[in-house]
């Protein structure tokens, strides 16, 4: 991507919802609400908002909140979520125990 | 918006996004410009959260001692996010006569600085920290060292300096610096052109091309290292913990989860396609090491891995301050990998450096023209 984003743009003021409660990454326990106030903070990629929630860090690896995350963060922006770069996936894609992990090699 | 702020600061990582809130708070108006898509992109949010003085070069130790003693005990209050700061000590182990030397060297040098750490032996060591391997025989114990959470560290940072009105500009890269009537007044970036009466350059690696544009060279290459995190499991220890053969690193953070940095042998040769990308072979070799100390963690589940570059100076300390040929810059780069805990404490020094000339801590010896050749 690399477009320009300038961090002091006026996104406009956190309006409480009703909904905020609202849990939306099931593995860490992260509400609607969190992520709201996070965009108000200045977080504005879902890269951040990972980094500064732990939204999608998760046993799941975000797998089921991101796609919910990142509509959250784009109408907060007031951008289109196709806007918004998903967080990188990384390995392993099942959580896998570390003496199997080490199996790859002979003693 | 002015494209033009008392300071303007190359690299939004931990040490540029510090900076720029030690300077908010001393009233200077700041821009940061970051090339990338996201703040604290680089070694920023890909480090193993070590917040330690045990193990450093004596000339950049002062400041993280600094940092230590006045900035991290309430960074969390300060920054408004809970940087998960713990202070319960650093052991770092050895197995072998060799590592006991090497340890024994480190501690000798550090204790010449006023550190307190000194060496202690394998039963001491499961005294402190029962889960460790009956292989590991000695290690080097700093009490006062710990570890912290570098993603919320580095976002709490950029959070309280945006809420101060310093200007963030993000996929903003800058490629040139430019000279006005011999003193650097300029950044140009791919888009924009932005004018301050100090440049700070703390980009990382990406540090030396830049500031090639005003004649002058950081002596440092670029190094890919890699980590892992398993899922949360139940408490188990607060120490960091380090080797001496530097074959792993990590701690349990608050959320139950073991970071733990590691390396395969194949560092130096990584592929280099722009960003960095594990190799196939470290996170299992990670494993191998980390169960031969911690035999206890052999089911923990590994949920994800990541890699990063490390701005690797050819001594090993990092280039900070002015700089005599290039009035107008100041450098903060090349923190070798250990950039993380020093972060506040450099940062702080820095800000006061640029503010007030001078700095509660003396960064002499890691200037810019420290740089000899051998003969």
């Amino acid at each position: 991507m690399h477009s320009v984003n300038d961090r002091s743009r006026d996104i406009g003021e956190f309006v409480p919802q009703p909904d905020d409660d609202m849990l939306i990454c099931r593995c860490e326990e992260i509400t609607k609400g969190e992520i709201r106030k996070a965009v108000h903070d200045g977080m504005w990629t879902l890269t951040e908002i990972r980094r500064y929630l732990r939204t999608g860090m998760g046993l799941c690896q975000g797998q089921t909140c991101s796609k919910l995350v990142k509509g959250i963060v784009a109408r907060e922006l007031g951008v289109s979520p196709a806007e918004l770069e998903p967080a990188t996936s990384r390995a392993p894609m099942r959580p896998t125990e570390m003496r199997i992990l080490a199996n790859e090699v002979e003693d | 918006m002015s494209n033009k702020a008392d300071v303007v600061i190359v690299g939004g990582g931990i040490i540029g996004c510090s900076i720029a809130y030690y300077l908010a708070k001393k009233e200077k108006s700041v821009i940061v410009l970051e090339g990338s898509d996201h703040i604290g992109d680089g070694g920023s949010s890909r480090n193993g959260g070590g917040v330690r003085q045990s193990g450093r070069d004596p000339r950049e130790l002062p400041l993280v001692m600094y940092g230590i003693k006045h900035l991290w005990p309430k960074l969390s209050e300060e920054l408004e996010v809970d940087c998960e700061y713990h202070q319960d000590g650093n052991l770092r182990l050895g197995k072998t006569e060799k590592h006991r030397q090497i340890l024994e060297g480190l501690t000798e040098r550090a204790k010449k600085v006023g550190l307190d750490v000194r060496m202690i032996d394998g039963d001491e060591v499961r005294k402190i920290n029962p889960y460790l391997s009956e292989e590991v025989t000695c290690a080097s114990w700093c009490p006062t060292d710990g570890h912290a959470n570098p993603l919320t560290t580095t976002l709490g940072y950029y959070k309280m300096a945006r809420r101060m009105g310093v200007r963030f500009i993000t996929g903003e890269k800058a490629i040139e610096l430019k000279k006005v009537k011999g003193k650097l007044s300029k950044v140009v970036t791919e888009n924009n052109v932005y004018e301050g009466d100090t440049i700070v350059v703390a980009a990382g690696y990406h540090s030396r091309e830049l500031v090639s544009t005003v004649g002058i060279d950081i002596p440092m290459v670029q190094n890919m290292i890699e980590c892992l995190v398993t899922e949360a499991e139940p408490h188990m220890f607060d120490q960091m913990l380090g080797t001496a053969e530097a074959d792993f690193y990590g701690h349990q953070t608050k959320h139950g989860s073991f970071v733990f940095g590691g390396t395969s042998g194949f560092e130096g040769v990584s592929k280099d396609n722009g960003t960095p990308i594990c190799n196939s072979l470290t996170a299992s070799c990670e494993c191998r090491g980390i169960m031969k100390y911690f035999p206890a963690l052999a089911d923990a589940k590994i949920v994800r891995t990541w890699s990063g570059w490390v701005d690797m100076m050819v001594d090993g300390v990092p280039v900070l301050g002015f700089v005599d040929e290039v009035p107008g810059l100041v450098l903060a780069a090349g923190f070798c990998g250990h950039g993380f805990g020093i972060a506040p404490g450099a940062a702080y020094n820095i800000a006061e450096l640029i503010t007030t000339g001078a700095s509660p801590v003396d960064m002499t010896a890691l200037r810019y023209d420290r740089f000899k050749a051998k003969i």
